[in-house]
């Protein structure tokens, strides 16, 4: 969707932790990224590049943890793997299901310096 | 560069907020930039540079290890865990306490271009005028023609161009607030710039998002879009009186939307014919605080 704006927020968080943690340099970044939190990966490394030229983080490197989405099956009662919102539910069909994981858009940790 | 877009001269402009043509108008609107922190931080960041652009082994004593060993890597880990979007939620708290304070119930209207959400709006407005305090603010990428329309019903508005943006933040709308005057116990309807994308993720303080998706559109939309529909607690299929010209399965549209939303709330409404305008009237009503 709004990979660009994505960077620029996380670039914005390294910024204000450089800040209280006391750390110049940002060599690699790790995020965690839900496969239903729409990001396009691909696209967010792209931007990622594009963003953090000229930065505290100037070439550093991009790691992205893929999170795989799990939902609850209100009829099943029980926690199920989906890939969309609106995957049924793999052992009955029903669509009554909460996503519990997948909408992820963190930024777990930094290697810094 | 523009958080909003990304974009190196995007010019996202609040309405009657001075000096929008300038460059550091764009600065004080989104108010994230980098040149904003530089100016913001100059020493910060000469000194900060200046060390490690060039090289980087006269920082000693930052790394955790306190490593002074020459040519030792002082590179260290730091945990964060922290949202990407943390600080659009920041602002998007503060605009929900500020909702709560004075009273005023908030929506998120998102649609596709086209839904007719601005004339669903200008038809709400005339019938609830008098009745209740009421403000809308208004996303659209240029021209305030959208906000004009409003105006002509008599109840405030605001437009907010988001220039190259695609969608709106909880941070225009705070500021949006600033200048927006809404009375306690009023509605504050935030119009959102036509997409079914983008939108879906900012959170701007709302108490609802309200998704409108009209007839000639394709009854799958929701599945399309799963993340807006997701997101949304109400959605308003709009025209229609139209659905006897057209091949458009309502039933289907329905059941798709619960697909991705099981607890989504639907109303059938034409703003142009007035069919099921109360049934929208009553749920705003009931969402009063």
């Amino acid at each position: 969707m709004h990979e660009m704006s994505l960077c620029e927020g996380v670039l914005q968080v390294l910024e204000d932790e450089a800040k209280r943690q006391n750390f110049q340099r940002v060599k690699t970044v790790w995020l965690e990224i839900g496969s239903m939190s729409g990001v396009e990966v691909e696209a967010m490394r792209f931007c990622f590049d594009a963003v953090i030229r000229h930065t505290l983080a100037d070439g550093a490197k991009l790691e992205i943890i893929e999170v795989p989405a799990e939902a609850w099956c209100l009829n099943c009662a029980q926690t199920v793997t989906v890939k969309q919102r609106y995957d049924a539910c793999p052992n009955c069909g029903s669509y009554q299901l909460q996503v519990t994981r997948g909408d992820e858009m963190r930024i777990k940790e930094l290697e810094v310096e | 560069m523009c958080t909003v877009c990304g974009c190196g001269e995007g010019e996202p402009k609040i309405e009657g907020i001075e000096g929008q043509a300038q460059p550091h108008a764009h600065s004080a609107i989104r108010g994230q930039h980098h040149h904003h922190h530089d100016h913001a931080h100059p020493h910060d960041h000469d000194h900060g540079h200046d060390h490690h652009h060039h090289e980087h082994t006269h920082d000693y004593g930052q790394g955790a290890a306190r490593a002074h060993a020459p040519g030792l890597s002082q590179s260290r880990m730091v945990q964060i865990e922290q949202d990407i979007l943390g600080k659009n939620n920041q602002y998007a708290a503060h605009n929900r306490q500020h909702f709560a304070q004075h009273a005023i119930l908030a929506l998120n209207l998102v649609s596709s271009p086209g839904s007719g959400k601005t004339t669903l709006l200008t038809e709400t407005l005339t019938r609830l005028q008098g009745k209740l305090p009421m403000a809308v603010v208004e996303g659209d990428q240029q021209t305030s023609n959208d906000a004009d329309r409003i105006r002509a019903t008599g109840v405030p508005a605001l437009q907010i161009n988001t220039g190259k943006g695609c969608h709106l933040d909880a941070h225009m709308v705070g500021h949006a607030l600033a200048s927006l005057p809404i009375d306690d116990g009023g509605i504050l309807f935030i119009e959102n710039v036509g997409n079914l994308v983008c939108p879906a993720a900012f959170d701007l303080g709302e108490a609802h998002k309200v998704a409108i998706l009209s007839v000639t559109e394709g009854e799958d939309k929701p599945i399309k879009y799963p993340d807006m529909f997701h997101a949304a607690d109400l959605m308003i299929l709009n025209k229609i009186d139209l659905l006897p010209y057209l091949k458009f399965d309502v039933e289907k549209c329905e059941e798709y939307a619960r697909r991705v939303n099981p607890d989504i709330q639907i109303l059938r409404v034409s703003a142009t014919s007035g069919e099921g305008m109360d049934d929208w009237i009553d749920w705003l009503q009931q969402q009063r605080p």
